[in-house]
């Protein structure tokens, strides 16, 4: 009837604001505290961090030779990880697909899966193939292969959902059975953001890679561990510049494939 | 005449043969990359032992270590924590590169926004863990480490993520203001910050699930959080001591998943 400008918010709105408020406002004095973050002494610190890097400055360029060969693994152990995780990733793709996968039990458990494998750490992984497998790159290759089936699988089943159905009713209408459904309906569509996602898993999985010897599986992070352990900053700035070209070039091979795809 | 189904058109001598080379190239990585990663068949049975006590261990969890003084569960706070801490800083520092990189934020200098996407670049090339390293060097061995790790990593995705929401803008409400004689910081304020805002908010929800992830991981090169305890479980082969974490990590890392999910449902 009148114009009222704005409606008039409930006090118990207003309440639940407030204390939503008050609980953020509290995370975050409790997280200061507890995480022993003091800006000050950070902003005074500032000025010592000159020296510090200079330590690190300039990276000593005849040391890429020596750590070629452990560059080398990291990206070996990248490839093969990421290989056999798209591998494995494809059953669970289908079945958590709930346009392929008719049956909601069967989709539920394969996401369920998935969530949980996704939650688990990558240097985590590595530590227990490490433990089981012994030291080297083979406990890396399959700490990625999990890693790499997590994201790849998660990545795929959200875009194979958003395939057009089109031609999933014309198999059906046709009574193809399920293979032909999937492999003349499903794959043709998908294969092309599946390789996207393949190769973009890739880059994350050689970055993952570079740190994965912290615990002994393989590649240049047992190099980077000893030279930080010794204090070899001059090496570990040499090992830091190596990855960081390694994983451009790598990040660039690999977008200018994917836009050729998609 | 008969009617033929239409076939894909034959491929070309060029065609077909840069496919072949395409296959012997990628043949050849592999054959690089597996003789790289030779493996012991032998002596790996010999470790099924080691496999069946970390199984037997992961599922019969240390239950009096969640409760202890830097037990599990205070040190998955921290864990949280980090990531609130890193997420926010990163989140707020990342506007004004949001602001740099976005190409419609810039009309007349195009340049602005190609330096302002390759800073974000650089940023988020560099591998989380590898920051953490460097920012323990300069503040210590310290959970604050691992906010800074965090804060500054995220910068590079959050920043990218806010550019795009920027360019994906409605014109119109910008035009207006401008037509009544706005300046630009009002445009900014009355036109684009409103518009954005949900959008920056959902992104920023968004790298901090990543984030949890993230910092239960960094504690294993000593920025603090579960991580540490982990480290020392795995290293030295209590197993079930590295059941007690998971099952506080698995859960809470899904559950965060889920609540910051259905935020951002709503926020968009």
């Amino acid at each position: 009837m009148s114009n009222r400008p704005k409606p008039i918010r409930s006090p118990q709105k207003r309440i639940m604001t407030l204390l939503l408020l008050a609980v953020l406002v509290f995370l975050y004095i409790d997280s200061v505290v507890h995480t022993e973050a003091d800006f000050v002494e950070l902003w005074e610190s500032l000025p010592n961090m000159g020296p510090l890097f200079s330590e690190f400055w300039p990276p000593d360029l005849t040391y890429f030779q020596t750590i070629l060969d452990p560059m080398l693994e990291t990206v070996r152990m990248a490839i093969v990880g990421t290989t056999f995780g798209a591998l494995l990733a494809i059953p669970i793709i289908l079945l958590a697909s709930r346009n392929v996968t008719q049956n909601a039990t069967l989709v539920m458990l394969a996401r369920s899966i998935l969530n949980v494998v996704r939650t688990l750490p990558e240097l985590l992984m590595a530590s227990i193939f490490v433990a089981v497998f012994g030291l080297g790159p083979f406990a890396g290759m399959l700490a990625l292969t999990i890693f790499s089936f997590g994201i790849i699988a998660k990545l795929c089943y959200e875009s194979v959902e958003t395939i057009d159905p089109g031609p999933l009713e014309a198999m059906n209408a046709v009574g193809a059975n399920k293979l032909q459904f999937i492999g003349y309906a499903v794959v043709p569509q998908s294969l092309p953001s599946f390789v996207a996602y393949v190769l973009y898993t890739f880059e994350v999985c050689v970055r993952a890679s570079s740190i994965l010897g912290y615990v002994g599986a393989g590649g240049i992070g047992i190099v980077l561990k000893t030279n930080l352990d010794n204090y070899r900053y001059e090496n570990v700035m040499s090992i830091i510049v190596f990855t960081l070209i390694i994983v451009v070039v790598i990040d660039w091979i690999s977008s200018t494939i994917r836009e050729k795809l998609l | 005449m008969s009617k033929k189904a239409t076939l894909a058109p034959e491929k070309t001598f060029w065609q077909k043969s840069r496919l072949y080379v395409l296959i012997i190239l990628l043949g050849a990585l592999y054959v690089w990359s597996f003789e790289g990663l030779q493996f012991d068949l032998a002596k790996s049975l010999d470790s099924l032992d080691e496999a069946g006590r970390i199984v037997a261990g992961v599922f019969q969890p240390n239950i009096p270590f969640l409760f202890e003084e830097e037990g599990v569960l205070e040190k998955m706070r921290e864990s949280l924590y980090i990531a609130l801490l890193g997420t926010t800083i990163a989140a707020i520092i990342a506007v004004p590169f949001g602001f740099l990189a976005a190409r419609n934020m810039s009309k007349k200098l195009r340049f602005v926004s190609t330096v302002g996407k390759r800073i974000l670049n650089v940023i988020r090339t560099l591998p989380e863990l590898i920051v953490a390293i460097l920012f323990i060097v300069v503040v210590g061995p310290s959970p604050f480490a691992g906010v800074l790790a965090i804060g500054f990593h995220s910068i590079g995705m959050i920043g990218k993520l806010y550019s795009e929401a920027i360019e994906n803008m409605e014109e119109g409400t910008q035009e207006a203001l401008v037509a009544v004689g706005a300046n630009r910081l009002q445009t900014l304020w009355f036109a684009v910050i409103p518009q954005v805002l949900p959008e920056f908010l959902s992104y920023a929800l968004y790298k901090f699930e990543i984030n949890v992830r993230a910092a239960a991981v960094l504690g294993m090169v000593g920025a603090g959080g579960i991580g540490t305890p982990l480290l020392f479980s795995l290293m030295g082969h209590t197993w079930e001591n590295v059941g007690s974490i998971l099952l506080v990590l698995v859960p809470t890392v899904i559950l965060i998943d889920f609540i910051s999910g259905s935020i951002r449902k709503r926020l968009v």
